[in-house]
């Protein structure tokens, strides 16, 4: 995390609490039994206890779907918005109070759909934050409409015969954002890579996003299923400066050693549809970082008062 | 207030120098027209700031076109400003100029044609056009002087293009300084001050552009010294108390400072964006941030998040814009997280008048979230009321933890007016955001049952933790799963604004308390309104007025001071069926905005009178519509 992050209001202060991950855990979390949701929440109450968040200095974002329930399932401070405007609460939050820990929690159709336009702008401002999709590639909440991640033979209520335009990439788009600083992809199926991206995610300085495969056992009980059962689809891209998961080297015998410096090899790795790839694509902890680059000193009532007095001189009569 | 113009005045060949004849009024109103990018705006910017300066009563209005730089010589390009001055305070625009400075004769055609001319009124024209090399130009030149000689106007030549040329190579870049010095001589400005004021408009220019602004300046007071016979004396009134001078964006902008704000966050919007802009130049050097987002809604979006996590935040817009933000002012009204929106109207609906007043978005604000998602809005009527009502804005929105709406207009966000320099108060300023650890038991909205009231928790505060949410949800912000939750979050929401209303006092009426019109306004119109109705009352009128700074809530007390006069009407700059057109009838009618508002909530039958010109209402006209509407005197 950046210097920033270290709240001045507690900076060198006495904390001696130590936090497992069920005093992250709120309330039961309402979500269908076998949905994918439920190994995040866990992988992010685990984060925070690893790290040793504050749940008083920690927030959630999120907008509307299945996957936006997440803030209320955490005992964090959290913020349930609006569909598609998780980052503009988000971006108002970390950029006026640098000193939190700020997580968003998005689904597809929230990131990619309705709110693509704050997508594309926030990747550029590169605020420090964690930025969780949750991509089931479908409106699940809404009861099964095709999302811009469905994939192009999926029936959904919305397209009964199939879609009609190919999927979006939602790793292409982030990659091809300029000032993006931190992209990564995981699967919910496999708790160990899901853990280690959201630690690598939160430990970057910068906006970190990390689209999880997600399943949906309801609407989309076979979406992900290849890459389930053959492992063989799956290439897991292992770096010491992206993820790597000495664990799984048995497990998926496809791995490829792909350094995150590398744009535009993390853009062609993005881009090639021959495998499903778990890891770190890219990643440059030296993007310019909006809350920085704006931030100035505060100032007291006082100073304020004088200020201005200086400056309705210039108007007086 | 208003004093015609008496003398009849005529050009003067040089060789004729005599003492010039003074005009000596109470009042007069001025305008500069150019094509745009001639300059007559800062012209006309640095006049009325002068004589505010010196001790007049100034209302200026800019005169802008809908494009950056329309073709030149139309009259549909007219850019400029007009000045109205008066020895004691001016609330308004007037009705018509005295005189005019006019780049060319198509602008000049466009002020005649909108009834912007008084009768006999003063033209300096540029007289370039009348000898110019392209015969289509002369041509129009001769159409339009012709045009205009039907009126009693008296034209006075002016070689404003040869003028400045013996100083610059572009006389477009100069002839407003030389249009400045003809002003400043014919009304005796201060030329020290104007100098001054030069240099202040054209900060962080060269030092090269001030002095050959400065020596336009003397070139044209010289010109009006040596060719023109008549002098105008507007007298002034030493201000009795510190005075400041700034147009209605300047003063949102430096009011939300003085309120103690961190945050602005907006998209690029006219006519609001100059509140944006004079905030990019300072606010940072208060701590403040600019955040310019990507959109109308990311603006208010992050708003919101800044708001919610303790900082003090509003967002500034247009109408289209508060149509992009509906959606979540409608979340910070569930959520109860403070917020002010500053919308500076212009013409509607969609894209509409984008540089032109109108105060069409009232029932939009009122209403336009779906939903219940009670809130307050409340309208300025002065550049002075601009700057205070950002302070009341913040204290409203903190305390009652929710969205409140400041309606301001096209007419205040430009006007130039003089008002009592704040006296700033250390206590208008936010404290940083409360971290301390929240007692045992405090829930998220612990709604006092009686008032709705609650204490905000805010991230970081040790204990407070939970989750707001956009969701129907009870104290504790758990989403509700049972109708009775949400009819107790409903009600909890809109009671606050029961409490707000009761700590409001009735309005005052303007003149008689009781008679047989009160007229009604809301927002920049009410120094028109009132000058109507003192004219009325010279007439021996019984009219009064009644102006209101809020709306939602409105102020009590309404319905048993309309019940005092025998006719109530509203009168506003947005649109309303006339009585009497074709289809329309007493249930058909479409009304005046806020005349909806008052027949809802007094049961009276309040009548509007509206117009939508594109420009801010003229005393005149409104007087003529009292007469118009006035009940047939003696059936009183």
């Amino acid at each position: 995390m950046s210097e920033l992050n270290c709240s001045l209001l507690s900076c060198g202060s006495e904390d001696d609490r130590i936090f497992e991950r069920d005093d992250y855990a709120s309330a039961r979390a309402r979500w269908c039994a076998g949905c994918g949701d439920h190994s995040v929440l866990t992988a992010a109450q685990r984060l925070l206890a690893a790290e040793q968040l504050r749940p008083e200095r920690t927030v959630f974002v999120s907008g509307i779907g299945c996957s936006s329930r997440f803030p209320h399932y955490m005992k964090t401070y959290g913020f349930h918005g609006l569909h598609g405007r998780a980052l503009p609460v988000a971006t108002g939050i970390k950029l006026h109070r640098p000193d939190l820990d700020v997580f968003v929690v998005m689904g597809d159709g929230d990131c990619c759909s309705i709110g693509a336009g704050h997508w594309i702008h926030a990747v550029r401002y590169n605020l420090n934050m964690v930025v969780l999709m949750l991509d089931n590639n479908i409106y699940a909440l809404t009861k099964m409409q095709t999302s811009p991640t469905t994939p192009i033979e999926q029936v959904s209520k919305t397209q009964p015969h199939g879609g009609y335009l190919p999927p979006l990439n939602p790793l292409t788009v982030t990659l091809g954002v300029t000032n993006a600083s931190f992209v990564a992809q995981t699967a919910e199926w496999s708790p160990p890579h899901l853990f280690a991206t959201l630690q690598a995610a939160y430990r970057h300085p910068g906006f970190a996003f990390v689209r999880i495969l997600q399943r949906c056992p309801v609407y989309m009980p076979e979406s992900f299923r290849g890459a389930i059962d053959d492992r063989a689809q799956v290439e897991l891209l292992d770096h010491e400066n992206g993820v790597h998961v000495p664990e799984l080297s048995k497990a998926y015998a496809r791995q490829r050693a792909h350094d995150p410096r590398d744009l535009h090899a993390a853009r062609q790795l993005a881009e090639d549809g021959d495998a499903v790839r778990l890891g770190v694509f890219f990643k440059d902890e030296s993007r310019p970082r909006y809350e920085e680059t704006r931030w100035r000193p505060a100032r007291s009532a006082q100073e304020k008062i004088a200020l201005l007095d200086t400056e309705l001189d210039s108007y007086a009569v | 207030m208003t004093q015609p113009l008496a003398a009849s005045r005529s050009t003067l060949a040089p060789a004729e120098r005599a003492e010039p004849s003074v005009i000596r009024v109470a009042e007069h109103t001025v305008e500069v027209v150019s094509d745009s990018g001639e300059g007559a705006q800062k012209c006309g910017q640095i006049f009325g700031a002068v004589s505010a300066k010196m001790g007049n009563g100034v209302w200026t209005v800019e005169i802008i076109p809908a494009e950056v730089q329309p073709p030149p010589r139309i009259p549909e390009g007219a850019s400029g400003n007009r000045i109205r001055l008066g020895t004691g305070p001016v609330t308004n625009w007037g009705d018509a100029a005295h005189l005019v400075v006019a780049f060319n004769e198509q602008v000049l055609l466009a002020r005649h044609r909108v009834g912007a001319l008084a009768p006999g009124a003063i033209l300096l024209l540029e007289n370039m056009w009348a000898t110019h090399e392209d015969p289509s130009i002369q041509s129009a030149w001769k159409a339009a002087l012709e045009e205009l000689s039907n009126s009693s106007y008296q034209i006075i030549p002016v070689p404003m293009e040869e003028q400045s040329l013996t100083l610059v190579e572009n006389a477009r870049r100069g002839k407003n300084m030389f249009a400045l010095g003809l002003l400043a001589c014919l009304y005796a400005r201060d030329l020290e001050r104007t100098r001054e004021q030069i240099a202040h408009n054209f900060h962080g220019k060269s030092a090269e552009v001030y002095r050959r602004n400065v020596a336009l300046l003397a070139l044209g007071h010289r010109w009006a010294e040596e060719h023109l016979d008549f002098r105008i004396e507007v007298p002034t009134q030493p201000p009795t108390r510190p005075m400041v001078v700034m147009n209605g964006n300047e003063a949102i902008g430096m009011g939300a400072i003085a309120a103690g704000m961190d945050v602005c966050a907006m998209y690029p919007i006219t006519p609001a964006t100059s509140a944006s802009h004079y905030l990019a130049e300072v606010f940072e050097r208060f701590g403040g941030t600019l955040h310019q987002a990507e959109d109308e809604i990311a603006a208010v979006g992050v708003a919101i998040g800044a708001s919610y996590a303790g900082k003090v935040a509003f967002t500034i817009t247009s109408g289209p814009g508060l149509a992009l933000k509906t959606e979540f002012l409608g979340l910070a009204a569930m959520t109860e997280t403070p917020l002010v929106l500053v919308d500076v109207q212009r013409g509607g609906p969609s894209t509409g008048l984008p540089t032109k007043v109108e105060q069409s978005d009232l029932l939009a604000a009122v209403f336009g979230q779906p939903g219940d998602a009670p809130h307050v809005v409340l309208a300025p009527a002065t550049i002075e009321e601009c700057f205070h009502c950002m302070i009341t804005a913040r204290r409203i929105a903190e305390a009652f933890r929710m969205p409140v709406m400041v309606l301001t207009d096209a007419n205040l966000a430009t006007g130039v007016q003089p008002f009592p320099r704040p006296e700033l108060d250390a206590a208008w300023q936010a404290r940083a955001p409360d971290q301390s650890p929240v007692p045992a038991g405090l829930r998220a909205y612990d709604w006092d049952p009686r008032t709705g009231l609650s204490r905000r928790i805010i991230p970081g505060q040790p204990g407070g933790m939970h989750t707001l949410t956009g969701l129907s949800h009870d104290e504790s912000s758990r989403v509700a799963y049972s109708a009775d939750v949400h009819q107790r979050g409903a009600q909890m929401r809109s009671r606050k604004i029961a409490v707000f209303q009761d700590t409001l006092m009735p309005p005052s009426v303007y003149g008689d308390d009781a008679g047989e019109m009160l007229v009604v306004g809301w927002g920049s119109t009410k120094g028109a309104i009132e000058e109507a109705v003192d004219r009325a009352r010279a007439e021996g009128l019984s009219v009064s007025s009644l102006h209101l700074t809020f709306l939602a809530p409105l102020e009590p007390g309404l319905k048993e001071i309309f019940g005092r006069f025998n006719k109530v009407m509203t009168v506003e700059i947005n649109y309303s069926d006339e009585p009497g057109d074709p289809f329309i009838t007493d249930t058909s009618r479409r009304r005046g905005q806020l005349s909806w508002l008052l027949r809802a909530q007094t049961l009276v039958d309040v009548d509007c009178w509206t117009r939508i010109y594109g420009e801010p209402l003229r005393p005149a006209d409104i007087l003529d519509g009292i007469r118009q509407r006035l009940p047939a005197r003696g059936n009183a």
